[in-house]
């Protein structure tokens, strides 16, 4: 049997989220890896800006948080790391791992840099065929901020074969990250589709972290779970046969049940006939749960198909500008002032002829479920909420105009209607994708391992 | 009969990718699956999002495990990239769907 466990799902996970999947792996005794997702389509983007702000950043800023009370524990243990926590500066990550190391006492921790995943300079993206992109990206004059491609397992695999304690990549696929580790553990061969498959479904289960615990499934009084403030992150028991169970750490919250593997096992998930990684196309059309104990589910009837000849590259461009800004009203003829509001700020918006697109959300009454235009909140009959929030929400290819936009709402603190308070306001810049497909000859990667003490 | 909230028998999880959402719709009884599957149609789920722009609506079963899976493309108004909604990923949409009403026995 070996262990894969996940210490974060995205960046800005629960930062001690972790420590108890590492005690649970270690008290188990049995081969294991942690891994750790925190890599969105856009947040390589972010980083990217980062590291053009100071060139030893672009990686997870929660890194050296998340490590340090884990790292000595799974160097001691024999548990090696894997994370795309490397983001736009794998290398620099790797410094700030070597250093904590340093500081713990283990200057003997092998770290393994996986390059290649950062296409920006080495593909003519204008070349390729675009896959998908975002409609409102124009397509000759966005400026790119960053173009990577989603590499699979291979890397990782030389990465663990060659003794890392610690992996760290950039872009990859997120099942790569469990596929690896079960590949250098158990000599899966590259194209043994059924047993990738078990990995890329256990990466799939495990790459959103708590979310296959009772992590956003939780519903007070419909689906309770215990201790959500302590949601266990998950464990994937895979077997050399290619059997797989999903379960948590016993001393946290949370739970592992058929409901929540289900709704993972779904999640952002499109034909169920064919999940596509880079390893793998996972097929979960024959697939059946079990739930074999308290927080824990096999899965069953998994299959897999060759893995694409094409990877993705996602590129990032640099978007428009948006602003925002918020007001509360309260008490009676709250719903009310808050509609005449909503009127007043997008007349605000004509008066002073700022180029933005604008939007108002009445929270409380309507928002995440209205559309631009605000045909819900406009149609809603009902009872007067007793608060209610107004969000001004622009966007614009001018930063000016997307600030004055979101100062006007700032503006309401005098010019508003009665009773208007609690102002909020910001303006962001925004980051647009487009996708491609390029061969994998195109996408060579680099694996390189030194210990802490070396990168001194 | 008696009309009822999805809410009261099924739970979800929204998802996305781009500008499309997908949402699973999970019977918390497998006796309802084949309710859902008649009751539950892509062009129901397409009018919940159509004041947003939804375009189309594709249905995936998956009779094994007792769970749907729909996509609704253009869902999002451009999605976490290009949309103004304080929900850019579409991640609250499943709450919508469990506001849909079935008619059960």
């Amino acid at each position: 049997m070996f262990l894969v466990g996940n210490g974060a799902g995205f960046s800005g996970d629960r930062v001690d989220a972790p420590i108890p999947v590492v005690r649970s792996l270690i008290r188990r005794g049995l081969p294991a890896a942690l891994f750790f997702e925190t890599l969105g389509e856009r947040t390589v983007a972010l980083a990217q800006l980062e590291r053009r702000r100071d060139p030893e950043l672009g990686y997870e800023p929660m890194l050296e948080r998340l490590l340090e009370p884990i790292l000595a524990d799974c160097f001691h243990h024999g548990i090696p790391i894997l994370g795309n926590f490397g983001a736009a500066n794998p290398p620099a990550a790797a410094r700030c791992i070597a250093a904590l190391a340093r500081r713990l006492g283990l200057p003997e921790l092998r770290i393994a840099t996986v390059t290649g995943d950062d296409v920006a300079g080495s593909i003519d993206l204008a070349t390729l065929a675009i896959h998908e992109a975002d409609s409102n990206l124009r397509a000759d004059d966005a400026k790119l901020v960053a173009a990577n491609a989603y590499i699979g397992a291979e890397p990782l695999v030389e990465a663990l074969r060659g003794g890392a304690h610690v992996v760290v990549a950039g872009r990859t696929s997120d099942p790569a990250l469990a596929i690896a580790p079960l590949i250098a553990h158990y000599g899966w061969a590259f194209d043994d589709w059924e047993k990738l498959a078990v990995g890329a479904a256990a990466g799939h289960l495990l790459e959103c972290g708590s979310q296959v615990c009772g992590g956003v499934f939780w519903d007070p009084g419909r689906k309770d779970i215990p201790d959500p403030a302590n949601i266990g992150f998950p464990i994937a028991e895979v077997g050399p046969d290619g059997s797989l169970t999903i379960t948590k750490p016993e001393d946290t919250g949370g739970l592992v049940d058929l409901r929540t593997v289900k709704e993972q096992l779904l999640y952002e998930l499109h034909d169920p006939a064919a999940y596509i990684t880079p390893d793998v196309v996972l097929d979960i059309t024959g697939c059946t749960l079990e739930q074999t104990g308290q927080d824990r589910v096999a899965l069953l009837g998994l299959a897999g198909k060759p893995a694409p000849e094409m990877l993705k590259v996602t590129a990032c461009f640099e978007g428009s500008w948006l602003g925002e800004g918020e007001v509360s009203v309260a008490g009676p003829n709250a719903l009310a002032r808050a509609r005449a509001t909503a009127d007043v700020l997008l007349r605000r918006m004509e008066m002073r002829g700022l180029r933005v697109r604008s939007r108002v959300d009445l929270i409380g009454v309507a928002s995440v479920h209205d559309s631009d235009d605000g045909a819900l909140w406009r149609a809603y009959v009902g009872p007067e909420p007793e608060e209610i929030r107004i969000r001004l929400a622009v966007e614009g290819e001018h930063r000016d105009d997307c600030d004055q936009a979101a100062r006007e709402v700032l503006a309401l603190l005098c010019c508003g209607p009665a009773g208007t308070g609690g102002a909020r306001w910001r303006v962001t810049p925004r980051i647009l994708t487009r996708s491609y497909l390029v061969p994998r000859a195109m996408v060579p990667t680099t694996v390189t391992i030194r210990t802490a003490r070396e990168m001194n | 009969m008696l009309e009822i909230k999805l809410y009261e028998i099924a739970h979800s999880r929204a998802g996305d990718k781009g500008n499309r959402s997908n949402l699973s719709l999970i019977p918390y009884d497998p006796a309802h699956y084949d309710l859902i599957g008649e009751q539950v149609t892509e062009a129901r789920v397409l009018a919940l999002f159509e004041h947003r722009g939804a375009t189309s609506c594709k249905r995936y079963d998956l009779p094994l495990l007792h769970a749907f899976n729909f996509i609704v493309d253009d869902a999002l108004e451009g999605g976490v990239n290009g949309s103004l909604n304080l929900d850019g990923h579409g991640k609250t949409a499943s709450s919508r769907l469990l506001s849909l009403t079935v008619t059960v026995p």
